[in-house]
């Protein structure tokens, strides 16, 4: 940039209204170009266009999802809102959890920036959406992370997997936020396009609650935290919101660079501003900075803001004031403060030493003026900047190839002829399943996260769902889980987010808690595709209805699009978040079994039903149609988890899905290292299936629970009463003195060698017993499913 | 363990909160559970409040970008707690946890350093260990030799000295936590735990605070045959070293 384009001042943009102006560069479409020019009845000055540039972006401006999202909106009943204190279009939704306390929680994308650089692009998405966190008044309390590679032996995946996860650890172990959960999923569809999607809890006190505005004529506005840097400039625009093409220079200039201890220092010192009432509102500057914060904090409240630029605090003394607007240096706040609280913010943020600049104050205006020494070099409606960004209906189609993929289903193929049968096969089957790169632990990838950290944890992963504290009077508390499997939304993008949202409500009830709210963050390729928009459009009215149907609503997320490199787009995948409550977490309920002679029971039916499933994947199969979703018996199951949990009938509880009973069965014995005698034959003959269907079938709406004997009445009274198909099928098997071999390591120290091999002679090792089939020594499960991460990635 | 005697209730300690300080309020929780007050302690005051005994937490000061503890030695409070964990006749027991221990060698209170992980990843574990001394300030509501499960989680959690520093620690019995039957991090004679030769200052790499209350603890404990034994997440092993100071400070 010329330093002529530095000064391009209103006044000058008035003159001159012919200049050459790059706005194809900075992303806008000519239409785009020429509205801004019809809204502001003159070109835009440089640093007007710099603004306008990035918030109409489709990363801050939802331009060509706003017309399907309003379904979130719509689809919602009285009763849904009931618990909602703050809604959609905040920086995350509230929920009210009783006691005085609630919760807002939020997952966002951090795609493009971690395929370009996976450390810093992962450590800055923690370390976003923990501002989203903070700026609603919260102390964040928990983070999970939903990511996604290309294939586990592709050379890249090296690159990907190490940077990734120890982007994630090092800067949420920093901010001593608990991970409790979250997924890891292998697949060559998303090879040039990684998904990192972070999800943030936080906690307050109803009066604690802060929205994000500009009010009080006179007010001052004030930026804290880090000083304003080079990096991330434009990363909204061009990186998040632009397909990648090896033609094109190297993207790396536009991503963030993250430093937790800024952040750490950040979350305490704005809980204290809030906490001594010093601000009217607090702004996180995440994607287009400063941008983003003036033109929202402006539009949300008195509709007008009077800034200063050169009061910046700048790490980089030669940024235009373009790029200054643009810049998406991390760890920064905006805040407003009434002159009379200004003393006593600027303590607080010399005790915390946190750098500030006052930049300038709010105005009634309805003008967002902003001014480099003194000539204007901004003048806008904030909400044209804002709120009111083009909209588009783009166009749609179904896929013309979704009816042959449809038909494809695994039963007719090769592969199901030459499905696993005999008992022998079975139990290789099931080895290789749980060491497959879904299947297997993901020990190595949690175990770098600090899960232990604010002495909250009630569980984390593997369990179903993450479990937080939050009273720690009365131990009321919260689950989250999160759940998408991009196979099903491929074959059909409707039912694939409805499976979507029935997984992780069903983790959430397995773990005992009450489905009470929804954040999704919906990544897809790019919506100038008209098929790819077919299937965002699709996935919407799939989540959306099915959040009516289950009565769970919204409260918040994100949107990805673009998720392609040279044409190629990743399966729609549509990552929903559930947010679940428990009176008290004391009566959570783990993944695995552990006292001998309980009774295991499955709740549900198993169909023939493994288009899209974890073995036909193994087995390079993708066709067919996804499981059926019948969401009121996703509910009627929900209630029994729930009821059992309270009631103390079960002890242990894991959901069916990917990978089947075969997988439910396995993880539960190792959850504890605990092994059971289990029968199918009879639910084979119920249900009509053979022995490999009823394994590794991923039909929904079941789980396996654990009963004590003494509850064992209870609880099939209950099943009955509600009509729910409940069959037993084993028992838990862990005689006194038995060993408990092969501990899950880093959960737990290893044995005492002398003594395991002096009760091995008396006592038979734990094993799977699948009787009938068979057996499976937990050590050899163990190993299969344990060693496959360390054996790629160290 | 040894009932305690007397009235801990009024026994004050002080947990100090450096920037980046994680784990404060956890290590405030234990002081709590084992029935105890205690203080809030600023890095940046002069003054230790009269507290009885001081807990330096886990997390990450000032970011760990320099050496882990490097920068919080020269706090303003660190100065007060060293002069009083050397104060002669009846020096102030300090309890240094992962950073709080990296802080405590920094301070040259206690001899060796850490370094990162043996394999280079931050780790987060149930760890066994076994309590070699249990006459110190922090440790005597244990038994020598016995096994005890708290978490472990760090960065640089690997502990070095020269071969002599390491003889003299062992000859003197100021060895107080060693990793049991598998060495994590890489550390030196597979040390967890070390104190000063008075024994008033202790400092570990894993977190007793971690294990303190049933339910969000471990899944197991050092008294378990088998893992899985104790109720789920209710190992409460680390909660010993938080009484066997007040027995220290009731007994003094």
């Amino acid at each position: 940039m010329t330093e002529e384009f530095n000064l391009d001042t209103v006044e000058h943009a008035s003159r001159t209204p012919d200049s050459e102006l790059p706005w194809a560069d900075l992303g806008l479409r000519e239409n785009e170009f020429e509205d801004i020019q019809t809204i502001l009845g003159r070109r835009p000055t440089a640093a007007e266009l710099a603004m306008y540039s990035v918030m109409w972006s489709e990363h801050c401006s939802y331009k060509s999802s706003k017309v399907h999202l309003r379904q979130f909106g719509d689809k919602v009943s009285e009763a849904m809102k009931q618990h909602l204190l703050v809604g959609i279009g905040e920086n995350a939704g509230v929920v009210d959890i009783g006691e005085g306390w609630s919760v807002t929680f939020k997952i966002e994308s951090h795609n493009s920036p971690s395929m370009v650089e996976p450390f810093q692009g992962a450590a800055t998405g923690v370390g976003g959406i923990v501002r989203d966190i903070i700026s609603m008044g919260a102390r964040p309390v928990a983070v999970m992370d939903a990511l996604r590679f290309g294939g586990i032996d592709h050379p890249d995946s090296q690159r990907l997997v190490h940077g990734i996860v120890s982007g994630i650890g090092s800067y949420g172990n920093s901010l001593g936020l608990p991970n409790v959960g979250g997924e890891v999923v292998f697949d060559p569809a998303y090879q040039g396009n990684p998904l990192v999607n972070a999800l943030a809890v936080g906690v307050m006190r109803h009066e604690d609650i802060r929205l994000a505005n500009a009010s009080g004529v006179g007010n001052k506005v004030v930026l804290f935290g880090a000083r304003t840097g080079g990096d991330g400039i434009g990363g909204a625009s061009v990186l998040a919101s632009e397909s990648f093409d090896s033609s094109k220079p190297s993207k790396r200039p536009a991503v963030q660079v993250g430093d937790p201890f800024a952040e750490k220092v950040l979350i305490e010192c704005c809980l204290e501003l809030f906490a001594a009432s010093v601000v009217e509102g607090i702004q996180d500057l995440g994607a287009a900075g400063i941008s983003c914060a003036t033109s929202e904090l402006a539009s949300n409240g008195d509709g007008g803001m009077h800034v200063e630029l050169t009061n910046v605090l700048l790490r980089d003394p030669t940024l235009t004031p373009g790029e200054i607007l643009m810049s998406e240096s991390q760890e920064r706040m905006m805040a407003v403060v009434t002159p009379e609280n200004a003393a006593a913010f600027e303590a607080i943020m010399d005790k915390w030493n946190v750098e500030y600049s006052w930049l300038g104050e709010v105005t009634d205006t309805e003008r967002l003026v902003i001014e480099w020494d003194g000539e204007e070099i901004v003048n806008v409606d904030p909400k044209t900047v804002a709120h009111e960004g083009p909209v588009y209906d783009r166009p749609y189609h179904r896929p013309d190839w979704l009816d042959e993929l449809q038909k494809s289903s695994f039963r007719a193929s090769k592969q199901h002829q030459e499905r696993p049968q005999s008992g022998p096969e079975l139990a290789a089957a099931v080895l290789e399943l749980m060491s497959s790169p879904n299947m297997c632990s993901k020990d190595w990838v949690t175990n770098q996260y600090d899960r232990y950290v604010q002495g909250n944890t009630a569980l984390a992963m593997p369990d179903d769902a993450g479990v937080i504290r939050v009273d720690e009077e009365s131990g009321l508390g919260i689950a989250v889980s999160t759940d998408a499997n991009g196979r099903y939304s491929y074959l059909n993008p409707y039912d694939g987010a409805r499976l979507a949202l029935a997984e992780a409500y069903r983790n959430v009830a397995t773990s005992g808690a009450k489905p009470m709210a929804v954040t999704d963050c919906l990544n897809f390729g790019s919506p100038e595709d008209p098929e790819i928009m077919w299937q965002f459009a699709e996935s919407i009215r799939g989540l959306a209805d099915a959040c009516q149907e289950l009565g769970v609503p919204v409260t918040g997320g994100n949107v990805s699009l673009y998720n392609q490199t040279s044409g190629v787009a990743i399966p729609p995948t549509p990552v929903v978040g559930v947010l679940g409550l428990f009176d008290d977490v004391g009566r959570r309920t783990p993944s695995g079994w552990r006292d001998d002679g309980q009774a295991l029971y499955l709740l549900g039916t198993t169909a023939d039903e493994l288009d899209g499933s974890e073995w036909a994947n193994l087995r390079g199969h993708l066709g067919g149609q996804p499981p059926a979703v019948d969401l009121s018996i996703e509910k009627q199951l929900g209630e029994i988890l729930i009821n059992a949990s309270r009631d103390g009938m079960i002890d242990a509880a894991h959901d069916v899905s990917e990978g089947g009973l075969a997988a439910t069965l396995s993880e539960m014995a190792l959850r504890f290292g605990v092994g059971a005698r289990v029968g199918i034959d009879e639910l084979c003959e119920r249900d009509g299936i053979d022995a490999f269907t009823a394994l590794f079938s991923e039909t929904q709406g079941r789980a396996v629970v654990s009963v004590a004997r003494t509850e064992e009445v209870r609880f099939t009274d209950m099943c009955t009463a509600r009509g729910f198909a409940h069959l037993r099928i084993g028992v838990v098997d862990n005689p006194p003195g038995s060993p408990r071999g092969a501990e899950r390591l880093g959960r737990s120290p290893v044995v005492d060698q002398a003594s395991a091999s002096e009760r091995a002679e008396t006592q038979p090792e734990p094993a799977l017993d699948v009787q009938g089939h068979f057996t499976l020594p937990l050590a050899s499960l163990r190993e299969a499913h344990e060693g496959t991460l360390p054996a790629y990635f160290g | 363990m040894a009932p305690l005697e007397g009235d801990a209730a009024g026994a004050r300690i002080g947990v100090v909160t450096f920037p980046g300080t994680l784990d404060d309020r956890d290590a405030a929780r234990a002081v709590r559970l084992a029935g105890a007050t205690p203080v809030n302690l600023w890095h940046g005051d002069g003054s230790l409040q009269d507290v009885d005994a001081v807990v330096l937490p886990g997390g990450f000061s000032y970011g760990d970008y320099l050496r882990a503890g490097a920068i919080s030695r020269f706090a303003p409070l660190m100065g007060k707690v060293t002069a009083a964990a050397e104060a002669p006749g009846s020096p102030l027991p300090v309890l240094g946890i992962c950073n709080g221990f990296q802080v405590l060698t920094e301070a040259h209170l206690l001899p060796g350093s850490m370094v990162k992980n043996e394999n280079l990843h931050f780790m987060c574990r149930d760890q066994k260990l076994t309590v070699e001394n249990a006459s110190t300030s922090w440790t005597n509501q244990f038994t020598a030799g016995e096994q005890i499960v708290i978490p472990l989680k760090n960065q640089d959690g690997q502990f070095i000295a020269d071969e002599h520093t390491l003889d003299q620690l062992e000859g003197d019995g100021r060895v107080v936590f060693r990793y049991a039957e598998s060495n994590p991090n890489g550390s030196r004679r597979s040390i967890a735990g070390i104190s000063n030769a008075a024994g008033n200052v202790v400092g570990l790499m894993p977190h007793p605070e971690h294990a303190v209350e049933p339910g969000f603890g471990p899944d197991s404990s050092g008294a378990d045959r088998r893992f899985g034994d104790t109720p789920l997440a209710s190992g409460t092993d680390g909660l010993s070293l938080f009484t066997s100071v007040l027995n220290t400070l009731l007994v003094a």
